[in-house]
């Protein structure tokens, strides 16, 4: 795991070296600095001049300037190496989200994933910024002080050995007993922060059935819980500081008994005052590092789990990759399916499509009919290789759809999805999905063909007209179009409609599919559709059914011999009115 | 599609944007809030806070008085003489040790508890203040703006209340004894002090100012990638479908590049503080040392409380003095970020706690009732399936009213703001039992005819009848309890399938939950889950299909069996098929009941009692299926597919 968050350093590996080499120097001048004013009060003490005062205050100065340098510098490094690599960390997601598969892209859910690129990327860029500078300068404090409180302090220095493994085994104890507590309320407060979410949802359904009271005795329940949970665990914490005072208090009680007496007996040769309250420093120094330490430590295991869940991101492969030297040409818009199976994941006990085979000519117009979870959608998606055959092979331009370089396999196959989406900018830049270079004119063109122009026109900024967020601005039927229109500027060989027309008239409907007889003939065109209406006049109509094909042929060869599609046909043309329809 | 139709209608900007200061008087509310909390707890917590910072402060009296005796008997080596005195005020130490260390253990464990208890409290209250907000307020903020009250605000909360507020608390203390025992000894080393703190101030000051400024910027920078990523990753598909990948990767990195612009800079010059502070902390001490020992040996008369001359006893201990006085210092500083942002989230939950709660002056409530002989009702404590408005009047007289279902609107004018009307002079019936059905396009008013019924929102202009009684009579409660509603948008909640058919009606057993079901045609999948109704949904129903999702919903309108229905879209998701399938369990749950319905497919709507055709607010077209066919208007239009319909 850590190999995989250390592969996103990069550029700031040098910082992030640097940073913990800056944080030595400056720890060992903190730790000369009290070795030097210990030395200063004992000459004061016994009785120096002031020149010799002056002399220890410049060196004193040039220390901490020294030290205020390196100090700096060491904080600008540590956040710049820490925030870089958060920003990489958040990169490296985004970038490998766009290599995911539509099956890579099921298993995760957008908040899921919105809250491993925010908060998560926030707690691993705190830990690192830890490690790189705190967990460095903790261990080296404790060390370099050690060394010099036995350097000046001698047996007062015993102290120590009693102590630092005091406060080491109680940290240990109290992270021991924390962490489990600490790990499962996090899970238990991510499921809290869920349920409030899930009741801002659903507040109309809430209040439609008056219960408010009943969801606030929920929260309330759900709440206490997590309250619970996390006292015990910070009461536990809580520990660490009366545990740091007391060994602060011992150290003191016994430099101040046991110095005196070493001092006077000793007559200040060897030990002097000045190093009494030195020795108070230094122990000072060795228990906050401990304490350093022992934060560091919980901040990291906290911040595990965030890294586990980034890995799991950047570690999913792509169960879909575009293979080396794939053909970069389409032949034809011929669509051929070959014993075809799929189903969704491994697990699963249900083939969505049970063997299917299937050939379209290029050119020709298919329809498909057929009730919801009879896997129209699922039967499409195969034909662009968003999702894998199970068995047998799809082929395009009589070539299997796993032979191509993806790209070009999905510009020559465009497909309208059902649940499509308009990206916040103006209908140009969406436009421009289809063919990032397309001009005006071919812009236009597209979207005649698709009956948008129309609309488009009466905007007050036309084709400048700037569409919100999912395209919140424009209606059904006009979001339908101007995707069909993105997609008809790829100049597809094969364009596939997933039901991309349900909001838009009939009449415009028909007007789109006769503008796609006319105008891109040598086209293939499959079109989805829940109205009979859509599909009626194709060359050919797919029933399916429960994962299979049922029935294939025209609009009156099912009418003879297709059950599902009869019923269809009557259940929307009821009251005799169906010359109504076109 | 999504259904925040009346979101775009009235764009409120939130009262409290991310990314600001808090104004002042927060932190007074904020504490008045805690105490309220802990009226008992907190103060007696507080005063194991003064005696745990005063005592760990003493020890410079104590090494003053020890150095001052070790320096005088030093040279002649004689332990014995001294060490009575020594042990004494090494005991003393002992014994206010001891003190402090109870006081500090206590208050450690208190503020767990208060910290912890206090957030519960908090989001408790939040939580049940915001479940008494009216509809409106959820629908003019985005639900990703309210959920990070519970998350981001209530998170920089716990670290104010945890550590920030004790931590400043006991550096002020400190502060506050030390300078007074650096006053004790000596004024003009302690002026020294003053100095070096002012300095310190001001450095710590230009420092978060500019840390602080880039922090929050940071916080706007991630809401707005957020949304950002929000959008790229809700369209995923359709940039492989395009290949649109790099485009992608290049806004994002755009984005990054802000975040991390922000974050930096922020974090530079929070991590310069320390060094910074500690060096002049530094500096401080050295300049202490100079001018202590430049008084030592000049003999220049010390000003002092204690009125001490100048020794070295004095010395030693003021430069510990010096560094504790630096250190709380450094504390203190170091909280400032915490504090400007925990105020912040202060600030937006405590706004959060001030919306106006929706008001009910209704008066007139739903009982069970018995019809007597003479067909009056009255009152009666155990359930008849029988309910009756209980309308207590001005002259101190209840009448009885039995619940039918009979909803009419006189003249209903209506708009989200008062600047735009969207609805104008609708009037229409629904006598019980009825099917009223209302088509048009999108924006055309339809849903906000729904929600006036169901008092979601409250109309500007006319009346509405139910039962003959004016529903701003009648308290909200229990006027929704009278109404089902099926929406578009099915939400279902983390539990089991019967939990969510129960919601309809907590007292519906087992059998009549599944009655429901069966009813709603939803039992049939339900029972090829792997446990059946006990097969537990999570995510809004994640494992269960749109259709599948929108029959639970039609299921749990059925176990709470209201008089008055309201289908808003209720079989949109469901294929033409499913939906024969279903229709029957759809006729059968509005059988007996007053119906109002809003459908995508007119083949839904074709036996309505009466079908209103909307357009921009207005009824321009009403009559039954035949009646309007034969008007060939609007209706016919849409009917025939000459007009768009979403």
């Amino acid at each position: 795991m850590i190999k995989t968050l250390a592969r996103s350093i990069r550029e700031y590996k040098k910082t992030a070296i640097l940073t913990p080499l800056l944080v030595i120097v400056e720890v060992v001048l903190e730790c000369i600095i009290p070795f030097t004013i210990a030395n200063l009060v004992n000459e004061m003490q016994a009785g120096c001049k002031m020149d010799v005062i002056v002399q220890y205050g410049i060196q004193l100065v040039i220390m901490a300037i020294l030290s205020l340098i390196f100090g700096v510098a060491a904080g600008n490094t540590c956040a710049t190496a820490s925030t870089g690599f958060a920003r990489n960390l958040r990169k490296d997601m985004f970038y490998r989200i766009q290599d995911y598969s539509f099956e890579n892209i099921d298993k995760f859910s957008v908040s899921s994933l919105v809250t491993r690129m925010t908060t998560d990327v926030v707690n691993v860029q705190m830990s690192f910024m830890m490690i790189i500078r705190i967990a460095i300068r903790g261990p080296l404090m404790l060390i370099f002080s050690f060394i010099m409180g036995f350097v000046m302090g001698g047996r007062l220095a015993l102290i120590f050995l009693v102590t630092i493994p005091l406060l080491g085994i109680g940290l240990a104890l109290v992270i021991r007993a924390a962490m489990p507590i600490f790990r499962r309320v996090f899970r238990k407060y991510d499921a809290l922060n869920d349920s409030v979410q899930e009741n801002v949802q659903a507040m109309r359904v809430v209040k439609s059935y008056v219960r408010e009271d009943y969801e606030k005795k929920k929260f309330s329940a759900a709440a206490e819980d997590v309250c619970r949970d996390f006292t015990r665990a910070e009461r536990i914490m809580a520990l660490n500081n009366p545990m740091m005072q007391f060994c602060v208090y011992a150290g003191m009680a016994f430099v101040l008994s046991f110095g005196s007496y070493v001092v006077i007996t000793s007559r200040g040769a060897e030990v002097a005052v000045g190093q009494m309250s030195a020795i108070l420093t230094y122990s000072f120094q060795i228990l906050m590092s401990l304490m350093m330490l022992s934060m560091v430590f919980v901040m990291i295991t906290m911040s595990m789990e965030s890294a586990e869940r980034i890995v799991e991101v950047l570690t999913e492969k792509s169960s879909l990759t575009s293979p080396k030297d794939g053909l970069t040409s389409v032949k034809d818009g011929s669509v051929d399916f070959e014993g075809v199976s799929f189903k969704y994941s491994k697990k699963a006990e249900r083939m969505a499509l049970a063997d299917v085979n299937l050939h379209i000519r290029s050119g020709e117009v298919i329809g498909i009919l057929g009730g919801t979870g009879s896997s129209k959608s699922t039967l499409v998606q195969l034909i662009p290789r968003l999702y894998d055959v199970t068995e047998g092979c799809v082929k395009v331009g009589g070539v299997d759809v796993r032979k191509y370089d993806l790209e070009t396999l999905r510009n020559n196959v465009a497909v309208v999805l059902q649940k499509n989406v308009l990206f916040s900018g103006t209908i140009k830049d969406n436009l421009r999905w289809g063919n990032p270079d397309a001009t005006d004119e071919e812009m236009l063109e597209a979207c005649k063909l698709a009956q948008a122009d129309e609309f488009i026109q009466q905007f007050p900024a036309k084709y400048d007209t700037w569409i919100e967020q999912g395209g919140a601005n424009v209606s059904g039927g006009q979001k339908q179009r101007l995707c069909i229109a993105r997609a008809l500027l790829k100049k597809p060989k094969v364009l596939i409609l997933d039901d991309s027309t349900s909001a838009v008239d009939t009449r415009t409907d028909a007007l789109i599919r006769q503008g796609f007889r006319e105008f891109i003939p040598e086209t293939t065109k499959i079109i989805i559709a829940q109205r009979v209406a859509s599909v009626q006049d194709a060359d050919r109509i797919i029933v399916m059914d429960g994962g299979r094909i049922s029935d294939i042929g025209t609009h009156d060869e099912l009418m003879e011999r297709s059950e599902i599609y009869r019923e269809v046909y009557t259940s929307q043309n009821k009251a005799g009115d169906s010359d109504g329809q076109e | 599609m999504a259904r925040n139709k009346t979101q775009n209608a009235n764009p409120t900007p939130a009262t409290t944007a991310r990314g600001q200061r808090a104004p002042k008087g927060v932190l007074r509310r904020l504490l008045r809030t805690l105490f309220s909390f802990y009226p008992v707890l907190l103060p007696i917590t507080l005063v194991c806070i003064v005696i745990n910072a005063i005592v760990s402060a003493a020890p410079a009296v104590f090494l003053q008085n020890v150095i001052a005796i070790v320096d005088e008997s030093y040279q002649s080596g004689d332990w014995a003489s001294v060490s009575g005195r020594i042990l004494t005020y090494v005991a003393v130490l002992v014994v206010m040790y001891v003190i402090s260390l109870i006081a500090g253990a206590f208050y450690t464990q208190m503020m767990a508890i208060i910290t912890q208890g206090s957030l519960k409290k908090l989001r408790e209250k939040m939580f049940s203040h915001m479940q008494d907000l009216p509809i409106k307020y959820f629908d003019t903020n985005g639900h990703g703006d309210i959920m990070s009250y519970y998350t981001n605000d209530v998170d920089t909360l716990r670290q104010l209340i945890s550590q920030s507020l004790p931590q400043m608390t006991i550096s002020g203390i400190t502060l506050f004894v030390v300078f007074c025992i650096m006053m004790y000894y000596s004024m003009i080393l302690a002026l020294l002090v003053v100095v070096g703190v002012v300095c310190m101030v001001l450095a710590a000051r230009a420092i978060t100012s500019r840390s602080s400024k880039y922090f929050l910027r940071q916080q706007i920078t991630l809401a707005k990638a957020e949304a950002f990523m929000e959008e790229m990753m809700t369209g995923q598909k359709v940039i492989k479908v395009f290949c649109h990948e790099e485009g992608a990767r290049a806004d994002f990195d755009k984005v990054n590049g802000e975040i991390f612009y922000n974050a930096r800079n922020g974090n530079r010059f929070a991590n310069i503080l320390m060094p910074l502070l500690g060096n002049i902390g530094n500096v401080m001490y050295v300049v202490v040392a100079l001018v202590g020992g430049a008084l030592l040996l000049t003999d220049v008369p010390n000003i002092s409380i204690s009125g001490m001359a100048f020794s070295i006893s004095i010395v030693v201990p003021f430069l510990n003095m010096t560094k504790q006085f630096a250190g709380a210092i450094g504390q203190v500083s170091n909280q400032i970020n915490m504090v400007i942002m925990g105020l912040a989230g202060a600030h937006r939950i405590f706004a959060l706690l001030d919306e106006e709660p929706e008001t009910d002056e209704g008066y007139v409530t739903l009982v069970n009732a018995r019809e007597n002989a003479d067909g009056s009702m009255s009152e009666c404590k155990e359930r008849t399936h029988v309910w009756a408005w209980k309308h207590p009047h001005h002259d101190g007289t209840v009448t009885y009213t039995r619940l039918q279902g009979d909803v009419r609107f006189y003249d209903v004018d209506f708009g989200y703001t008062p600047e735009k009307t969207v609805l104008h002079n609708i009037t229409l019936y629904a006598k019980p039992g009825q099917k009223v059905a209302f088509v048009g396009s999108t924006g055309a008013g339809k849903t906000t005819i729904t929600n006036l019924i169901n008092r979601f929102y409250d109309i500007a202009d006319g009346k509405i009848r139910y039962d003959d009684i004016n529903i701003n009579k009648i308290k909200k409660a229990d006027l929704r309890r009278s109404l089902g509603i099926v929406l578009q948008d099915t939400n279902l909640f983390t539990g089991t399938v019967m939990e969510n058919i129960r919601y309809g009606n907590l007292e519906a057993s087992d059998e009549e939950c599944i009655a429901a079901a069966q009813l709603a045609g939803a039992d049939d999948f339900i029972c090829r889950l792997p446990e059946g109704y006990n097969t537990m949904l999570t995510g809004n129903g994640a494992n269960l299909s749109q259709g599948q999702r929108q029959l639970l919903a039609i299921a749990r309108a059925a176990v709470a069996d209201p008089p008055v229905m309201i289908l808003d879209e209720a079989t949109s998701s469901i294929d033409t098929r499913t939906e024969a399938i279903v229709q029957q369990g759809m006729d059968a749950l509005m059988t007996g009941r007053t119906v109002f319905i809003i459908a995508h497919r007119l083949s839904t709507v074709r036996n309505a009692n009466a079908i209103m055709v909307l357009d921009h607010g207005r009824i321009i077209e009403r009559g039954t299926h035949e009646d309007l066919l034969q008007l060939k208007g609007t209706y016919y239009q849409l009917y025939t597919g000459a007009l768009e319909l979403d």
